[in-house]
C-alpha cells in the first residue's frame, strides 16, 4: 500500500468538514440531509482505509452498519420532509420555529 | 500508480463535496452527490473492498440518492436563498472548525504510526466478498440483526409519517385549516 494512511484521514477531514459546513449554513432541508450523507461517505472512507491498512476486515463490516443507518435515515427523513412541506409548503428551516400549532 | 489514483479520487471527491454544499439548485447539488458516489466507489476499489465498491454504487447511487431526485422533483421547489437568517454565526463556527483541522493536519506531524499490527488477521486468500460475509454472519451476527430491525422500524416510520390521512380527519387537516386562516 502506497499510499499513507494520513492522506485518506486527511480526505476524510476534509468531506466531513464539508458536511459540518454545509449542515450549519445551509437553510434547504434537503441540502442538509445531503451534507449528512457527505458525513457519513466520510466515516465510511475512514472504516474502510483503518480496514485495508490493519488487513482487517471488521472495518469493512461497519460500513455496512453505517449504511443502513443512511438508509434508515434517509427514508424517515424524507418522510418528514414531505410532511413538513405539506403543512407548511416550505422547507426552509427556518421557517419552522414552532413545535406545535 | 496508486497514489496517482488516489490523488484524482481525492480531488474529485473533495469538489464534489464543496460542490454539494455550494450549489444553488438541489437537483444539482443531488447530482454531484452521485459523482462523489461514484468516485468513493472507485477509491474503495483502490483500497481492496470490491464488494463495498458494488454495494455503494448500488445502494448509495442506485436508491438512496435516487429517493433525493424523487423527493425533490415531488416538491418542485422554487429557488431562494441559499443561507439562512443565522449563517454568519454558523458560518463562524464552520470556519472555526475547518482552521482547527488544518491546524491538526499540518502540525501534527508526529511519529508514524506503528505498522499493520493485525492480531486476528481477517481470511486471507478469500475473497474479498466471502471474507465480509464470513466476518458478518459470525462474529457481527447479533449487529447484523439490530441493522435489520432498525430497517423495520425506518420502514414503518416513513410509511406513517408520509401517509396522507385517508377517511378519519383528524388533527392533520385541522393544523391545515388553521395554518391557511393564519
Amino acid at each position: 500500500m502506497t499510499v499513507p494512511l494520513s492522506y485518506y484521514l486527511m480526505l476524510s477531514g476534509v468531506v466531513f468538514l464539508t458536511g459540518v459546513v454545509g449542515v450549519l449554513i445551509r437553510r434547504n432541508i434537503i441540502i442538509i440531509l445531503l451534507s449528512v450523507e457527505l458525513m457519513l461517505n466520510a466515516t465510511n472512507i475512514n472504516f474502510v482505509a483503518f480496514s485495508e491498512y490493519f488487513h482487517h476486515v471488521a472495518g469493512q463490516v461497519f460500513v455496512f452498519f453505517a449504511l443502513t443507518v443512511a438508509a434508515a435515515e434517509v427514508a424517515v427523513g424524507l418522510a418528514i420532509i414531505l410532511a413538513l412541506h405539506r403543512t407548511k409548503s416550505t422547507i426552509n428551516v427556518d421557517e419552522f420555529q414552532l413545535l406545535r400549532w | 500508480m496508486e497514489l496517482i489514483f488516489f490523488f484524482y479520487f481525492a480531488l474529485v471527491i473533495a469538489l464534489a463535496s464543496v460542490l454539494v454544499v455550494a450549489l444553488r439548485n438541489p437537483i444539482y447539488s443531488a447530482l454531484s452527490l452521485l459523482i462523489m458516489f461514484f468516485h468513493v466507489a472507485g477509491l474503495y476499489v483502490t483500497l481492496h473492498a470490491e464488494f463495498l465498491a458494488a454495494v455503494q454504487i448500488i445502494v448509495y447511487a442506485g436508491a438512496i440518492l435516487v429517493l433525493y431526485l424523487f423527493v425533490v422533483m415531488l416538491l418542485n421547489l422554487r429557488h431562494d436563498e441559499r443561507y439562512h437568517r443565522q449563517w454568519p454565526v454558523a458560518g463562524l463556527i464552520g470556519l472555526t472548525l475547518v482552521i482547527e483541522g488544518l491546524v491538526l493536519a499540518i502540525f501534527s506531524r508526529r511519529t508514524a504510526s506503528s505498522g499493520p499490527t493485525s492480531t486476528e488477521t481477517a481470511v486471507e486468500g478469500l475473497g474479498n466478498t466471502e471474507a465480509i460475509g464470513d466476518v458478518l454472519y459470525s462474529t457481527y451476527l447479533f449487529p447484523f440483526e439490530v441493522a435489520s430491525l432498525i430497517l423495520l422500524v425506518a420502514m414503518i416510520g416513513a410509511i406513517i409519517l408520509a401517509k396522507r390521512n385517508i377517511g378519519q380527519d383528524d388533527g392533520l387537516h385541522v393544523a391545515n385549516a388553521q395554518v391557511e386562516t393564519r
